[in-house]
């Protein structure tokens, strides 16, 4: 038997995963999944971020998906933050440790990890 | 933690096209490709479009897939699940401005969707409706809580009063009435009932609420039983909706392991249970006192009213009915409140309505709107209008109890007052769209075989009134009628609206009457000039050889089922054989000879 207390905190357990269901969230994580990019170790950043927003709670805002190859294949694996109304983000040469930083800065925070996007490598 | 969900439809409409294979043959690919950890699979209820099943719905970028067969899914799990790119040759996108190609299209952009309001429909096809927790993760059984632990059920009653529900079953009367009715009766025992006994021609609202979001009829019910003071519920279901039953039982199951169901929900002390009755597919079982004497065990057959279900229902005690759409529509107006509820509708029905749009129409299928929505954006808007460039004749509402609208009642607002003001009624939410080439005197003996068929035989109005309707029916059509029956039939059908015991009975001749109100020029074709004005009258149909077009060539001879065509002696100039004929006392009329011709030599008159 459940009381309402145990009823709330099954409906909190469970809403990301509904939540994924009601269409994308204010800010989008795409991360590059074209051979390139697969080669280059983009499965491993993917589940990262997955994970990190999950655990972070970020489920409402922020959505993570995939797309094919962006044209930069010597960065892959390539991770680019889309938000409305902002200059789109793009990182590069990303690992899943690198990517539970920019989860937990980025799009928790609001704060760009600029050592690791496009701009501080090609310097 | 899956970083995708791909959602199949597993609705009746879908699993008959095939669904279940193409979610085998998608589980097996995403294990072959090493993304069974990364993406989930789940089968939901029904999404609506039911003319372009399979469909399935990708997330977290919301691509819709329609038409799927399995021999897709390694292109969708290679390039979609993998790479993430669209595969934009599945994807349906009727309607929605296409900004960038590539970018994936938004469902809610799309002619279909764009115009629906879904409350009772929220659940389907969001949800795996065999798991509970899914449900509850969508606020499921937040408005029992909320009922048990913070209202009295005063309160409930008024709430559902103030929110303006009517029953959505069809005759559209005030939930809270009735509630208010079966509470005020003091009895030991009471007891609260569902009716999914969906048998209207055409229509699938209820079905698609079972398959798809089970519990919220199981929460709805509970907080009825606490309302009006009752420790039992039933829902009577077809035994033609096995996928319904399945996941009601599933549901049920659930919720007692929770709970929610049993000696002491939530913790409160309240006692609720909830108990399948499955129905044999009479129509009549659908008539409230009918159906509660088929729960007890008895020959489904109605009773007269008064006494009224609240005060005398199952085995005599007190008793609520309500059909599947109302009850899917209250824990939403338990947690949102009666003002939100009231804020969509017209000035006197409330909320949404669900329509099965079915017929000559592009999707058929699934649709929820808000009450007031015209007929004309229904069909040419979110149906996605007639197909084959034929022209709108008349829609049925109502099923075998309704009426037909015609052309001219096109932009009505669809309520419950406009409908009956105009000779339909709202009945259940079949919506069936005909064309041009509908005999309207076929349509109306189309349902009056319904009715004859369904009818119980208890009262004479009904078992003898609706037998000799559809004789004359049948005279017209065999171009046999006189005038004088159009006023006899008239005539008749007033005096069985007026006397027949029950609903089946008092609605049987409405076909009848509205297709006489609004197409009497077509029962006049059959009755005066012998005619049938859309050709589908078989006994008025003759088919013609045009001898100056046959060259003879005798493809129509090899094929005709009767050996009514013949060789003449006639050659047309130009052509080398003799043109045929047609003996109009062996033609069958089956249109084989027509069909079949490549020098369109052969009409039908």
């Amino acid at each position: 038997m459940k009381t309402l207390a145990e009823l709330q905190a099954i409906r909190d357990r469970m809403k990301d995963n509904v939540t994924m269901r009601s269409g994308s969230g204010s800010i989008r994580a795409v991360v590059g999944m074209a051979t390139c990019g697969i080669a280059a170790g983009a499965r491993p950043v993917l589940s990262a971020l997955v994970e990190e927003v999950s655990k972070l709670d970020l489920g409402e805002k922020v959505s993570v998906t995939q797309t094919g190859c962006i044209g930069l294949c010597r960065y892959e694996p390539i991770v680019e933050v889309y938000e409305a109304d902002k200059e789109k983000v793009t990182y590069v040469k990303m690992t899943a440790e690198k990517a539970r930083r920019v989860a937990e800065e980025h799009l928790k925070n609001g704060r760009i990890v600029t050592e690791y996007t496009i701009g501080a490598e090609e310097k | 933690m899956y970083r995708s969900h791909v959602l199949i439809c597993g609705g009746t409409g879908c699993t008959s096209s095939g669904s279940q294979k193409v979610r085998e043959r998608l589980a097996e690919e995403l294990k072959a490709k090493g993304l069974e950890n990364e993406i989930k699979i789940v089968q939901t209820g029904c999404f609506g479009l039911c003319a372009l099943g399979p469909v399935m719905i990708v997330y977290p970028e919301g691509t819709f897939y329609s038409r799927v067969t399995e021999n897709d899914i390694p292109e969708i799990v290679e390039e979609h699940l993998l790479k993430g790119r669209i595969v934009t040759r599945l994807e349906y996108k009727e309607g929605a401005e296409i900004t960038e190609p590539g970018k994936n299209v938004s469902l809610n952009d799309t002619n279909f969707y764009k115009s629906q309001l879904r409350v009772a429909l929220r659940n389907c096809g969001v949800i795996n409706p065999e798991n509970i927790d899914e449900y509850i993760a969508r606020d499921g059984y937040m408005a029992l809580g909320k009922v048990l632990t913070e209202m009295k059920p005063e309160d409930v009653i008024q709430v559902l009063l103030d929110s303006g529900l009517r029953g959505r079953g069809g005759a559209g009367f005030p939930t809270g009435m009735k509630w208010k009715f079966a509470r005020a009766y003091d009895n030991d025992q009471k007891y609260v009932c569902c009716n999914a006994d969906e048998g209207d021609p055409g229509a699938f609202m209820d079905r698609s609420v079972l398959e798809g979001d089970p519990h919220v009829v199981l929460e709805a019910m509970t907080i009825a039983g606490y309302t009006i003071g009752a420790s039992q519920g039933y829902i009577y279901v077809r035994a033609e909706y096995p996928i319904a039953v399945k996941r009601l039982q599933i549901a049920i199951k659930q919720a007692r392991e929770y709970g929610l169901l049993g000696d002491n929900i939530l913790g409160t002390g309240f006692k609720f249970d909830i108990d399948l009755r499955l129905g044999a597919g009479a129509f009549v079982c659908g008539e409230e006192t009918a159906l509660m004497t088929s729960i007890e065990g008895n020959r489904g057959e109605p009773r007269p009213r008064p006494p009224f279900p609240a005060e005398k229902g199952l085995f005599q005690k007190p008793s609520i009915l309500n059909n599947v759409e109302t009850w899917a529509n209250i824990p939403q107006i338990i947690l949102k409140g009666a003002d939100w509820f009231a804020s969509m509708g017209t000035e006197k029905s409330k909320g949404t309505k669900v329509f099965a749009l079915g017929g000559k129409i592009t999707h058929t299928g699934l649709v929820e709107i808000p009450m007031g929505t015209p007929l004309r954006k229904v069909i040419e808007e979110i149906g996605g209008g007639i197909p084959n460039g034929k022209k709108f004749k008349a829609a049925q509402t109502g099923g075998p109890s309704g009426g037909c609208i015609p052309a001219e009642h096109f932009d009505v607002p669809i309520d419950y007052d406009n409908l009956i003001a105009i000779g339909s009624m709202m009945g259940s939410g079949g919506l069936i769209v005909m064309d041009e080439d509908n005999c309207m005197v076929d349509i109306a003996k189309f349902f009056l075989q319904f009715t004859v068929d369904e009818s119980c035989g208890k009262c004479t109005p009904c078992r003898i009134g609706t037998k000799r309707l559809l004789e004359m029916l049948e005279k017209i059509t065999k171009g046999q009628g006189t005038l004088e029956d159009l006023d006899k039939m008239e005539e008749l059908c007033y005096y069985i609206k007026a006397n027949a015991l029950c609903g089946l009975g008092q609605t049987a001749p409405n076909p009848v009457l509205s297709t006489l109100r609004y197409f009497r020029d077509e029962y006049i074709a059959h009755v005066v000039d012998k005619r049938c004005p859309a050709g589908v009258c078989k006994h008025l149909l003759k088919f013609v050889v045009n001898k100056e077009k046959c060259i003879g060539c005798g493809l129509c001879m090899r094929n005709c089922p009767a050996n009514a065509i013949t060789r003449t002696d006639y050659i047309a100039p130009g052509h080398k054989l003799a043109s045929v004929e047609i003996d109009p006392e062996k033609c069958v009329k089956c249109g084989v000879c027509m069909g079949n011709c490549k020098f369109k030599a052969i009409s039908k008159q």
